[in-house]
C-alpha cells in the first residue's frame, strides 16, 4: 500500500517557565493512502501535539520541532514555510477539533465559514462557493442546508456543529483528515451518528484519517490501525485485530481493561489504570510506565526498551519482550 | 536501547516498591498566593508601579516636614522663585514653598484616591453581597437600581455635588469630594462581588470540596476568598487613580479642595494660571507627580490582574 | 429584538428622570437661593421680581413639574448671569463647537486605539507591543489637562501653523483633537490588545488557520471581528469620557463650547446654566448609551438571540 504519511522520530517540545517540557520524545508512524489510524492515550500523552505539529498549527513558541521528519507525500512538513503550509492546510490536510462549541467562530455565517478555505485554494466565484456549502451540509446531513448557510454557528446544536466541522474539514477533498477527539465532547447517542458520518464519507471520498482519542470503544468500530501513545512515546502499533486480540504492552492491557464491555461479567471489575502519568517537565529516562506498570521490573526505571516486533504490523516497546524476562509474565490477564 | 549495556538477571527481576514510588518528580507545587506574587515580581511595570507608590507614599508622609516652611506661610519678599537650595521646588505666586505644597497635595490626593476606594469597596461589598444572597425577585430589583445609578454619568453628578456643597470659589471639603467620587463608583465592585457570590454558590468546584467533606470554613477560606479577593483588589487598584484624577478635573473648574489646603489638581490648576508668565515650574512638578500617581495605580492593577488570571499561569 | 428594545428605552427614561430629579433636588439645596446668596445689597423689590421671574416665589412641588414640563418641551430657561441669551440659545451656540471637537476625537480614538492595540497583541512582548504599551500606559497616566498645557507648551510654540489657542480654523482644532482622544485611545487600545489575546487564543481561530487561509485573513476576518465587540461595547462609556474631558481641553484651549460655558457657569454659580446644560448632557449621554447598547446586539449575533428571548 502507498504511505500517505510518514512520521519519523519525531520530538516536539515547549518551553515553558519551568524549563522545557518534552511533549512529544521521538515517535515514528506511518499512515497508508484510505486507512484510517488511531492514536490512543490518557489526555496529555502528547497525541494532540502530534496531531498539531503535523498541520504546524501549534504555536512557536513556546513549541518548537526538537528532532525528526514529517514526511507528507514524500515532502519534509517540519521544512516548511508558513506560505508553504497555507497550501496545504485545508487543501491536503484538514482537521476537526474536539470542542464543535467552541471551534466555529461565532460572528461568521457557517455557509461562509465552510467554503472561506475552499475558496482560497480552488479561487470559486460566490456563487459557486455557495452551492458548494450546500452540497456540503447536505453531505453530512444537515437538514434544510439552503437555510442553514445563512445562520450563525449558535443557532446549532452540539453535533450538528461538528457536523458544520466536518463538511468545513471535507470542503476541499482532502487527502489526509486528522480528527482530534471529534466526540469527546458529544453526548452518546450523537458520537455514534458522528462516527458513522465520518465512515461514511471516507468510504465516499477515499481519504486517510488519523483519529486521535482516548476512547477504545471508538477505535474498534472505525479504524484499520492503532498506535498506543503514553508519556510522548509510542509504547505499541498494529491493527485493531492485533491490539484487541493479542495486547503486548501492560499498558493497553490496562487500557482494554478499563474500557466496559457488554459481554463481560457483572461480577468482573472495571479497571482503572492507578495514578497520573509521569511529568513531562522532566520526563524519565526508563518506561515512562514504569510506576504504574505492575509488570515492572529493575531495568525498566532507567532504561527505554526498543521496538519489538511481533507481526509485519504489531510492535511494541517493552522489556517484557526481552528473552531474558520470565516468560510467564507475558500474556497472563490479571 | 544501549549496544553497551550489560543485561544482568538482576535487571529482570520484578521491581521493588521502593524504586516505584521514588519515580515521583513533580514540577515544584506552589501555593495560591506566592504564586500570584512571583507573577507580579515578573512584571517589571508593575514592580517599577509598586516602588514608585512606596516612595510617593513615604514621601507624602515626611515631604511636608522636610522642608523649612510650611504649606500655607505666605512670603511675599520670595513669590515665583524657580527651584533654589533653600525652596526645592521654588515659590508659588504668593510665595508658599512648593515642596511641602506638592507633598501634602500627593498626600490628600493619595487620602482621597483610597478613601473612595474603600469605601467603593465597603458599600459595593454589602449591596452585591446582599443581592447575592438574596431571593432571585429581590436580586433583581436591586439590580436594576444599580444599573441605573450606574447609568449616571458620573462627573455630572460629582460636578453637581461640588457646586452645592462649596460656597462660591472656596473649594470643597475633602469629605464632599470623597462622598461626590463613590456616588457612583461603588456599582462595579457591587456586581463584581454579586458575580462572584453567585457563582461560588453554585460553581462545581465548591460543591466538589463539599462533597469531599471539606467544612464551609475551609471552602470559605480555600476557594471563595482567594477568588473573590484578586478582581477586589484590581478593581481598588483601579479605582484609586480613577477618584485622584476626577479629583483634579474637579479642582481644575475650581471645585476641588478648599485653600489654602493642595491637593496635585490644584497645584496643577495654580501652576496654569502663571504658565502664560513663563513659570512652567509651577505645573510641571505637581503634573509628573499625579502622572506618576496615576501610572503606578494603573501598572500595578494591570499587573495583579495578569498575576491573578490562572490562564495566564505559564 | 423589540422587546429588548423596548425595554432598554423604559430603561434610558426612568435614568433620564433620576438625574433630573437629581439635579433638580441638589442645585435646590444651595443653601439660601441664587440672588440671596451672592448679591446682598439690591434692592428688596428688584429681588422679589428676580425671584418671580425664575420661579422661585412659587412652591418646591410646582417648581419641580414647571421644570419637568419645560424639559420635556426642550425648555431650559433663562441665564441668570447673561441677559442677552437663553440657556438654549447658548446650547446652541456651544454645541456644534464641542460636538465637532468631540467627533473629531472620538474619530481618532477609533482609528488608532483599536489599530494600536491589535498591533499590540499581535506583537505580543516584542517591540511593536512596547511602542503601543508606553503609549496607552501614557495615555491612561497624564490626565488631559496636564497633555493639554504640555502640547500647548511643546508643541504649539514651537510649530508656528498650530495656534496655541481660539477656534475659527481647522487647525485650531488639531491639537485639542488630539489632546482630548488621547485618553480614550488608550482606554481603547488596551482593552483592544487584551480581547485580541483573548480571542487569538480561541479555538476557532485554530480552526481558521487550519483552512489554510492567510495569516492576514485570520487576523481580520476571525480575530479582529471578534476582538472588536467589547470596545463596541464600551463606546458610551468612551463618549462620557471625551465630555469630561471637553470641560477642561476646551478651557485650556479656549475653545468655545458648551465645555467652557459649563465650567464658567460654575465660576459664575449661573444655575440655571448649570442645571441646563447637565440636563442636556445627559440627554446626549443616555442617548448614545442607548444607540451604543441597541448596536452592540445587531453586530453580535449570539446576543441579538439571547435577549429576543427575553
Amino acid at each position: 500500500m502507498e504511505r500517505l504519511l510518514e512520521v519519523k522520530d519525531l520530538a516536539v517540545s515547549f518551553q515553558t517557565y519551568y524549563g522545557e517540557v518534552e511533549a512529544v520524545r521521538g515517535i515514528s508512524f506511518h499512515v497508508n493512502k484510505g486507512e484510517t489510524v488511531a492514536i490512543v492515550g490518557e489526555s496529555g500523552c502528547g497525541k494532540s501535539v502530534t496531531a498539531n505539529s503535523i498541520m504546524q498549527l501549534l504555536p512557536m513558541p513556546p513549541a518548537f520541532y526538537k528532532r525528526g521528519q514529517i514526511l507528507f507525500e514524500g515532502e519534509d512538513i517540519v521544512k516548511k514555510s508558513e506560505k508553504e503550509m497555507q497550501r496545504i492546510r485545508g487543501n491536503k490536510i484538514s482537521m476537526i477539533f474536539q470542542d464543535p462549541m467552541t471551534s466555529l467562530n461565532p460572528t461568521m455565517k457557517v455557509g461562509k465559514q465552510i467554503v472561506e478555505g475552499l475558496k482560497k485554494h480552488q479561487k470559486l466565484s460566490s456563487s459557486q462557493a455557495e452551492k458548494k456549502a450546500i452540497e456540503m451540509l447536505e453531505l453530512v446531513a444537515v437538514p434544510q442546508p439552503e437555510k442553514r448557510i445563512k445562520q450563525y454557528p449558535h443557532e446549532f446544536s452540539g453535533g450538528m456543529r461538528q457536523r458544520v466541522m466536518i463538511a468545513l474539514a471535507m470542503v476541499s477533498n482532502p487527502r489526509l483528515l486528522i480528527a482530534d477527539e471529534p466526540t469527546t465532547a458529544l453526548d452518546v447517542t450523537v458520537q455514534a451518528q458522528i462516527l458513522d458520518l465520518m465512515k461514511e464519507i471516507q468510504e465516499k471520498l477515499g481519504t486517510s484519517i488519523i483519529l486521535i482519542t482516548h476512547d477504545l470503544g471508538v477505535v474498534a468500530d472505525m479504524c484499520d490501525r492503532v498506535i498506543v501513545m503514553y508519556a510522548g512515546k509510542i509504547l505499541e502499533e498494529g491493527t485493531v485485530d492485533e491490539i484487541f486480540e493479542n495486547p503486548k504492552h501492560p499498558y493497553t492491557r490496562k487500557l482494554l481493561g478499563s474500557v466496559p464491555r457488554l459481554d463481560m461479567d457483572r461480577s468482573e471489575t472495571l479497571f482503572s489504570i492507578k495514578g497520573t502519568p509521569p511529568d513531562l517537565y522532566k520526563p524519565p529516562k526508563g518506561c515512562p510506565f514504569f510506576d504504574r506498570c505492575d509488570k515492572a521490573m529493575v531495568i525498566c526505571k532507567d532504561h527505554m526498551p526498543g521496538k519489538a516486533s511481533h507481526s509485519k504490523s504489531h510492535y511494541s516497546s517493552c522489556w517484557l519482550n526481552h528473552p531474558m524476562a520470565k516468560k510467564d509474565a507475558e500474556g497472563s490477564e490479571e | 536501547m544501549d549496544s553497551n549495556t550489560i543485561y544482568t538477571k538482576e535487571m529482570f527481576q520484578k521491581a521493588p516498591r521502593e524504586l516505584r514510588e521514588s519515580e515521583t518528580i513533580k514540577r515544584p507545587s506552589i501555593s495560591y498566593w506566592s504564586d500570584v506574587w512571583r507573577r507580579l515580581k515578573l512584571n517589571k511595570l508593575a514592580m517599577a508601579g509598586l516602588v514608585i507608590l512606596i516612595i510617593l507614599g513615604i514621601m507624602s508622609i515626611i515631604g511636608p516636614y522636610m522642608s523649612d516652611f510650611s504649606y500655607y506661610e505666605q512670603d511675599y519678599s520670595a513669590i515665583n522663585l524657580r527651584p533654589n537650595k533653600s525652596y526645592w521646588f521654588g515659590t508659588d505666586e504668593l510665595g508658599r514653598d512648593l515642596f511641602s505644597r506638592v507633598w501634602l497635595g500627593t498626600r490628600y490626593s493619595l487620602f482621597i484616591g483610597i478613601a473612595a476606594a474603600l469605601i467603593d469597596f465597603g458599600i459595593g461589598v454589602i449591596y452585591g453581597g446582599i443581592a447575592g444572597m438574596a431571593s432571585k425577585r429581590v436580586d433583581a430589583i436591586m439590580m436594576r437600581i444599580a444599573e441605573v445609578i450606574y447609568s449616571i454619568p458620573y462627573m455630572l453628578i460629582v460636578v453637581l455635588i461640588s457646586v452645592v456643597f462649596s460656597s462660591t470659589g472656596a473649594g470643597t471639603s475633602m469629605f464632599v469630594l470623597i462622598l461626590a467620587m463613590t456616588i457612583t463608583g461603588w456599582v462595579p465592585m457591587a456586581n463584581l462581588v454579586r458575580g462572584q457570590v453567585l457563582q461560588l454558590k453554585e460553581s462545581e468546584y465548591s460543591m466538589a470540596s463539599e462533597s469531599l467533606g471539606a467544612s464551609k470554613s475551609w471552602i470559605l477560606k480555600k476557594h471563595i476568598i482567594p477568588n473573590t479577593l484578586g478582581p477586589i483588589l484590581v478593581n481598588v487598584t483601579l479605582t484609586i487613580p480613577r477618584a485622584i484624577f476626577s479629583e483634579a478635573t474637579l479642582s481644575f473648574m475650581s471645585l476641588g479642595l478648599q485653600a489654602p489646603r493642595p491637593s496635585l489638581g490644584t497645584l496643577v490648576s495654580d501652576g496654569l494660571a502663571v504658565m502664560p508668565i513663563g513659570l512652567f515650574y509651577q505645573i510641571l512638578i505637581p503634573a509628573i507627580i499625579i502622572s506618576l500617581v496615576m501610572f503606578s495605580f494603573n501598572v500595578l492593577g494591570d499587573g495583579l490582574r495578569d498575576a491573578l488570571d490562572p490562564r495566564l499561569r505559564k | 429584538m423589540s422587546k429588548y428594545f423596548v425595554r432598554r428605552l423604559a430603561m434610558s427614561v426612568v435614568t433620564l428622570w433620576v438625574i433630573v430629579t437629581i439635579t433638580f433636588i441638589l442645585m435646590h439645596s444651595v443653601p439660601g437661593n441664587p440672588f440671596a446668596n451672592e448679591n446682598k445689597n439690591i434692592p428688596e423689590v428688584v429681588y422679589q421680581n428676580l425671584l418671580k421671574k425664575y420661579g422661585l416665589d412659587k412652591p418646591l412641588s410646582e417648581q419641580y413639574l414647571i421644570y419637568l414640563k419645560n424639559i420635556v418641551r426642550w425648555d431650559f430657561g433663562e441665564s441668570m448671569k447673561s441677559n442677552t441669551e437663553t440657556v438654549n440659545e447658548m446650547i446652541a451656540r456651544g454645541f456644534p463647537v464641542s460636538a465637532q471637537l468631540g467627533l473629531q476625537a472620538l474619530l481618532i480614538a477609533l482609528i488608532i486605539g483599536p489599530a494600536l492595540g491589535a498591533i499590540a497583541a499581535l506583537y505580543q512582548n516584542r517591540f511593536p507591543d512596547y511602542i503601543s504599551m508606553i503609549v496607552s500606559i501614557i495615555g491612561v497616566s497624564v490626565p488631559s489637562f496636564v497633555m493639554g498645557t504640555f502640547l500647548i507648551q511643546f508643541v504649539a510654540r514651537n510649530v508656528d501653523w498650530l495656534p496655541i489657542g481660539g477656534w475659527g480654523e481647522w487647525r485650531h482644532t488639531i491639537l485639542p483633537s488630539f489632546a482630548l482622544a488621547l485618553m480614550p485611545l488608550a482606554q481603547i487600545a488596551r482593552l483592544m490588545r487584551s480581547s485580541m489575546l483573548e480571542v487569538l487564543g480561541q479555538d476557532y481561530i485554530k480552526t481558521a488557520k487550519s483552512k489554510g487561509i492567510s495569516r492576514t485573513a485570520v487576523i481580520l476576518k476571525h480575530a479582529v471581528r471578534n476582538a472588536i465587540l467589547p470596545v463596541v461595547s464600551i463606546l458610551g462609556t468612551t463618549v462620557s469620557n471625551l465630555l469630561v474631558g471637553s470641560f477642561v481641553i476646551e478651557k485650556i484651549f479656549g475653545v468655545p463650547g458648551l465645555g467652557m460655558f459649563f465650567v464658567n457657569s460654575i465660576y459664575n454659580r449661573d444655575y440655571t446654566l448649570i442645571m441646563g446644560v447637565t440636563v442636556f448632557y445627559a440627554i446626549i449621554l443616555i442617548s448614545m448609551l442607548f444607540i451604543v447598547d441597541i448596536a452592540y446586539t445587531l453586530i453580535d449575533p449570539r446576543i441579538r438571540l439571547t435577549k429576543e428571548g427575553r
